[in-house]
C-alpha cells in the first residue's frame, strides 16, 4: 500500500503548529512519539479531508510523530462526501476496519451513528470518535474538548483589547457544537465587561456544511460587523475564517482564529500583523494520546474530556498582540482550571 | 423498431461511460497509479453481495430524485429544487411519524403521504410563482433550498422539534415508532431497504402516467411546446403547475427510505446535494424510469467504491471527475447519436423516395 506523502499545506502546517507559541493549561506538548510500533492506523476524516487546515488536519497531525518515528507503521484514511447517508459512512468505517486498520480515528459527530452500529461488528478494533460521547461501546473511545473554555479565554482578550466595546463571532454552521464556541466567547467578552456589544452570525445551516469552507462570505460577514462598530472578531467557522482575516487586514481592526494557530497557515501570511490571537482546540493532542494508548493496548473505553485544565483548549500569543493582557488572562484562565467558573455551553443562557 | 430504438438508447450512455474510463484512466496514470489494477479493485469490492445491498439502498434514493427531475425534464422544468422539497419531505415525514401512534401500515402509510405532501407543497411555491409571476423555477428553487434548510434548522432546535441524545453533537427528530418503520429485505449479510418496493411502483406509476394516460399525454405536449398544447385545448399552466407538485412530491420520498428503514429519525447527519444528482441522473436515464434506475446504480456504485481509491493514495474527487465526465460526454454523446440517427432516417427517407421517383418513370 502506497503511503501518501504529507501534503506541502500539512508540512508548513505542521511545523508551524509544533514551533508556534502555544498556552494550554498543562501544557502537554508532544512528548516524545513512542517507537518499534508497527500495524495500521486509520482515519476517517469529515468533510474536507486532511489538506482542511484546523479540525481534520489536526486529527493526522496528532498521528503524525508517530508514523515518523515507525517505519512499519502505516496510515489509511478516508473522508466524508456530503451526499453521503449513516449507512454509506458505516460502510467506511467498515471498510477501514477490514482493511486491517487498527485503532481507528473517527473525526466528527456525524459519524456517530454509523460507528454506533460498526463498532459491535469488530470488537477488538479500537475506535476514537472525535466530538462525540453518545457511542457507548467498550472499544470506543470519546475525545471531547470544553470549546467554550477556550473560546471563553479569547472572549476575554477580545473584551480587553477592544477599544468599541463591540465584539463580533462568526460561526461556520448553525449546529449545538458552534454554539459552545458562541456561548463561551460571550461569556468571556461579558465577564471582562458585561456592558459590551457581541455581534453574531452563522455562515450556513446544516446540512449545508458548506459554512465551514467559505471564505467569501466569511470575508462579508466580518466586514459587516467591522462597519457596525466591532473592532475584534472570532470566527468558529473552519477554512471561512480566512476571510475574516483578509476583512480585518484591510480594515486594521482585529480578528481570533480558531482550532489551530491561524497566525503560521501560511495562506494567512499577509494578514498575520492583525491576527490578535487563535482559540486553540488540540484534537491533535487527544487523538494523539488516543492512538498511543490503543497501540500499548491500554484500555482506552469511555469518555475523555478535554478542557483547559487538561491542555485541550487555549489561545497563542504568536505575534505578541496580547502580551500586555496576558496576565489578566491568566487569572481568569486560574478560575477556569480551578473550577470557580464554570463556563455556559449555550448562548442563550 | 423498437429494437433499434434500444440499441441507439443504450449507445450513448456506454459511449458516454467508455469516454469517462478512457479519461480517469489518463488522470490515474499521470499520477502513476495502475488504472487497471483500481478499477479492478473497485469491481471486485463493489460487487461483493454484501455491498450490493448498501448500493442498492443508496439506488433507492437517487432513483427517487432521478424519477422526480425527470418528470420535470418532461415538461422542459429545471427542478433544482429536488434539495428542499427533499429535506422538508423528510423532515416532517419523521416530526409527524414520531407524533403519532397508529396501526403499522397505516403509520408507514400517514408519513409517506405527509412526506409527498410536504415535497409537493414545498415545490408548489416555485409552481405557483412560474405559472402566474413568470418567475423561473431555477432561481425560484435554488432560494426554496436556502429557506428550506433554514425553517428546518429553526424547527430542529432543542426548544422545539428537536432532540439531542446525551453526550451527542447530532440534533435530531425524536425517534419513530416501531409501527411506523419500515421492515428491511435480510439477504447476503446486509438489510435491503423495503421501500425499494415503493421506489419500483413509483417507476412504474411514472411510466404509466406517462405514456397511457392522457393527462400524461397533456403533460408531454406541453413540454414539447407550451402553445401548440394550449391552442389545442390543454390548460397549459395548469400542466406545469401540477407537474411541478408531483415532481416535488417525489422529490419528497428521496430521504424516506433511510428514514424508515435505517435512522427513523431526521438529523443533521442527513445528506445535502440532491438536486444535482438527481438532475444528473435524469439526463443519463434519458427520463426513462429503466434508464434512471440503471445511472441512479452507477452513481451509487462510484460513490460506494471511493474509499478503495483512497486507500491507494488516490483522491476521492476521482468519483466525482468521473460522474462529472459522464455527464458531460452523455450529453455530447446524445447530440451525435441524434445526429447519425437523423442522417439514417433521411438517408432511409431518401432511398423510399428514390424508389418511388424510379417506379415513377419506369411506368
Amino acid at each position: 500500500m502506497q503511503k501518501k506523502l504529507l501534503g506541502r499545506w500539512g508540512v508548513i502546517a505542521l511545523a508551524a503548529t509544533l514551533t508556534a507559541t502555544v498556552v494550554t493549561g498543562c501544557g502537554s506538548d508532544s512528548e516524545d512519539a513512542a517507537e518499534n510500533l508497527s500495524g495500521t492506523i486509520g482515519i476517517a476524516y469529515s468533510l474536507g479531508g486532511r489538506d482542511v487546515p484546523g479540525f481534520n488536519q489536526l486529527a493526522y497531525i496528532g498521528v503524525e510523530p508517530l508514523l515518523a518515528a515507525n517505519d512499519s507503521l502505516e496510515l489509511i484514511e478516508s473522508q466524508d462526501n456530503p451526499t453521503a447517508t449513516d449507512d454509506q459512512r458505516a460502510e467506511r468505517l467498515r471498510l477501514m476496519a477490514q482493511k486491517g486498520a487498527n485503532p481507528i480515528v473517527v473525526v466528527g459527530f456525524t459519524y456517530a451513528a454509523a460507528l454506533a452500529k460498526v463498532a459491535p461488528e469488530f470488537p477488538d478494533t479500537t475506535w476514537g470518535i472525535v466530538d462525540d460521547s453518545s457511542v457507548t461501546a467498550p472499544n470506543v473511545h470519546s475525545i471531547v474538548f470544553k470549546e467554550e473554555e477556550g473560546s471563553y479565554l479569547v472572549g476575554v482578550a477580545a473584551a480587553l483589547k477592544s477599544k468599541s466595546n463591540n465584539v463580533g463571532f462568526i460561526g461556520g454552521v448553525n449546529t449545538p457544537l458552534i454554539a459552545k464556541f458562541e456561548a463561551g466567547f460571550i461569556a468571556g467578552a461579558k465577564a471582562v465587561n458585561a456592558g459590551i456589544k457581541v455581534q453574531s452570525t452563522y455562515i450556513s445551516n446544516f446540512p449545508d456544511f458548506s459554512g465551514f469552507n467559505d471564505p467569501a462570505k466569511g470575508y462579508e460577514a466580518a466586514k459587516g460587523m467591522y462597519e457596525n462598530g466591532a473592532d475584534v472578531v472570532y470566527a468558529a467557522a473552519g477554512g471561512t475564517g480566512t476571510g475574516l482575516h483578509k476583512a480585518a487586514s484591510e480594515l486594521g481592526k482585529w480578528s481570533v482564529g480558531v482550532d489551530a494557530d491561524e497566525a503560521t497557515y501560511p495562506a494567512h501570511a499577509d494578514y498575520v500583523t492583525t491576527i490578535l490571537t487563535s482559540m486553540l482546540k488540540r484534537v491533535d493532542v487527544g487523538v494523539a494520546a488516543f492512538v498511543a494508548d490503543a497501540l500499548a493496548g491500554v484500555d482506552t473505553a469511555g469518555v475523555k474530556t478535554w478542557g483547559f485544565a487538561e491542555g485541550g483548549v487555549g489561545y497563542t500569543t504568536t505575534g505578541g498582540y496580547i502580551d500586555d493582557l496576558t496576565s489578566q488572562i491568566e487569572e481568569y484562565a486560574a478560575k477556569i482550571a480551578s473550577g470557580d467558573v464554570v463556563v455556559p455551553t449555550d448562548p442563550k443562557a | 423498431m423498437t429494437k433499434s430504438r434500444i440499441f441507439w438508447g443504450t449507445l450513448a450512455p456506454v459511449a458516454a461511460i467508455l469516454s469517462s474510463l478512457i479519461f480517469v484512466y489518463i488522470i490515474l496514470t499521470i499520477r502513476g497509479v495502475n488504472p487497471i489494477d483500481i478499477f479492478a479493485e473497485m469491481v471486485s469490492y463493489g460487487f461483493q453481495p454484501r455491498n450490493l445491498v448498501s448500493e442498492l439502498n443508496q439506488t433507492i434514493a437517487y432513483y427517487m430524485a432521478g424519477v422526480a427531475a425527470a418528470i420535470g425534464f418532461k415538461m422542459l422544468l429545471f427542478n433544482i429544487g429536488i434539495d428542499g422539497q427533499y429535506r422538508m419531505g423528510a423532515f416532517f415525514g419523521a416530526v409527524v411519524g414520531a407524533a403519532v401512534n397508529l396501526p403499522p401500515i397505516l403509520h408507514v402509510t400517514l408519513i409517506i403521504i405527509t412526506a409527498m405532501l410536504a415535497g409537493g407543497l414545498w415545490a408548489a411555491i416555485a409552481g405557483y410563482l412560474k405559472v402566474r409571476r413568470g418567475i423561473s423555477e431555477v432561481i425560484s428553487n435554488i432560494m426554496l433550498n436556502f429557506i428550506a434548510a433554514a425553517i428546518i434548522a429553526f424547527l430542529l432546535s432543542e426548544d422545539l422539534l428537536g432532540t439531542l441524545p446525551e453526550g451527542s453533537q447530532n440534533l435530531q427528530t425524536r425517534k419513530i415508532p416501531l409501527s411506523g418503520q419500515m421492515p428491511t429485505i435480510k439477504a447476503f449479510n446486509g438489510e435491503i431497504y423495503s421501500f425499494l418496493f415503493v421506489a419500483i411502483a413509483v417507476g412504474i406509476a411514472y411510466w404509466v402516467m406517462l405514456n397511457k394516460t392522457v393527462f400524461g399525454f397533456n403533460l408531454r405536449a406541453t413540454g414539447l411546446s407550451f402553445r401548440a398544447a394550449r391552442s389545442s385545448g390543454v390548460n397549459a399552466p395548469g400542466m406545469i403547475f401540477i407537474t411541478t407538485i408531483l415532481s416535488g412530491a417525489i422529490a419528497g420520498l428521496v430521504g424516506i427510505g433511510t428514514l424508515l428503514s435505517d435512522t427513523h429519525s431526521y438529523s443533521m447527519a442527513f445528506p445535502a446535494g440532491y438536486a444535482f444528482t438527481g438532475l444528473a441522473l435524469a439526463l443519463l436515464g434519458r427520463n426513462h424510469p429503466v434508464g434512471i434506475f440503471f445511472a441512479a446504480f452507477l452513481w451509487s456504485f462510484l460513490e460506494r467504491t471511493a474509499p478503495v481509491l483512497e486507500f491507494e493514495g488516490v483522491p476521492p474527487e476521482i468519483t466525482i471527475v468521473m460522474q462529472g465526465t459522464i455527464v458531460l460526454s452523455i450529453v455530447v454523446a446524445y447530440e451525435l447519436v441524434a445526429r447519425v440517427n437523423l442522417r439514417q432516417q433521411q438517408r432511409a427517407v431518401g432511398k423510399v423516395n428514390a424508389e418511388a421517383s424510379s417506379l415513377k418513370e419506369s411506368q
